[in-house]
């Protein structure tokens, strides 16, 4: 029972240590360069792409599991895993089978950013 | 002023402006987007226990609905106003997680709704987010290709 508590609390842990490395990572290189949130968002996302190819953000997800998937690259990983499994399956579901892996944050995305934009008005920014 | 001169001058122009500035504070940006980034992640992995223990999801379906969660935080926190405010001091780590692509698809939705529902609402939505979907898309179709044409020759 104690044991169980513990690796919970463990996961949290590694998930907020791993989570939180690859932000700190993105936060240095916006410091030392002028690179946009756009811009960022795409490197990180096909950093995931490539890692996973490679093969390598498997162990990065079975380690830390929400602390890799929540970031960015976890969409790219997400997008490159559905383009694997679909290769096995034959070409369409090879060039089809990324965005069925991601439709769900898409779909999420749409769906709620109209939902939030009709019912919200925007604010003043205080930046 | 020839060209040569001209940039000479505009960057030692630049230098002189630069040195007003306040010096960028590095280490407290950083562990600021440490905090944020590893709270938001700890909150991705509260919902993963919750979805596994309530409703027993698993694999893809846990992962995707976890997403969505979090993608609804970020957009209804972003309706608020109050995902600004958060972005304002934690830097990247409000920007990397997931809730920031749906703060960068929801922000620009909410702001152009003036313009009208079809070419403000809907077209200025993936102002941002639309680079990550397009170059996502094109990775992972190459991907899958590449892993089609190495699994022809047995190699995967």
């Amino acid at each position: 029972m104690f044991a169980e508590y513990f690796e919970i609390i463990f996961m949290f842990f590694k998930a907020f240590v791993v989570g939180g490395l690859i932000c700190t990572v993105a936060q240095v290189i916006i410091n030392f360069t002028d690179l946009t949130a756009g811009k960022i968002l795409v490197c990180f996302m096909l950093a995931g792409v490539a890692l996973q190819a490679l093969g390598v953000y498997q162990y990065l997800v079975d380690f830390a599991g929400a602390g890799a998937t929540v970031p960015i690259s976890g969409f790219g990983y997400l997008l490159a895993k559905g383009g694997i499994e679909g290769a096995k399956e034959g070409l369409f579901a090879a060039v089809t089978g990324p965005l069925r892996a991601a439709s769900a944050g898409v779909t999420a995305a749409v769906i709620f950013s109209f939902l939030v934009a009709i019912l919200f008005r925007a604010r003043t920014k205080y930046n | 002023m020839t060209g040569k001169h001209r940039e000479n001058y505009n960057r030692n122009y630049l230098n002189y402006v630069n040195s007003f500035d306040p010096p960028t504070k590095h280490t407290k940006n950083c562990y600021r987007a440490f905090m944020v980034g590893g709270f938001v992640c700890c909150i991705g992995q509260f919902f993963r226990y919750m979805l596994e223990m309530l409703f027993g999801l698993s694999g893809d379906e846990l992962a995707g609905t976890v997403s969505i969660l979090l993608i609804f935080l970020g957009t209804f926190l972003t309706g608020l106003g109050v995902y600004d405010r958060i972005g304002r001091n934690a830097g990247a780590g409000s920007i990397v997680p997931i809730t920031g692509f749906a703060n960068s698809v929801a922000s620009p939705a909410m702001e152009f709704k003036t313009e009208g529902l079809v070419y403000g609402l809907a077209a200025k939505m993936f102002t941002v987010a639309g680079p990550i979907i397009v170059y996502g898309v094109l990775a992972g179709a190459l991907t899958g290709i590449v892993y089609y044409i190495l699994g022809l020759f047995g190699a995967v």
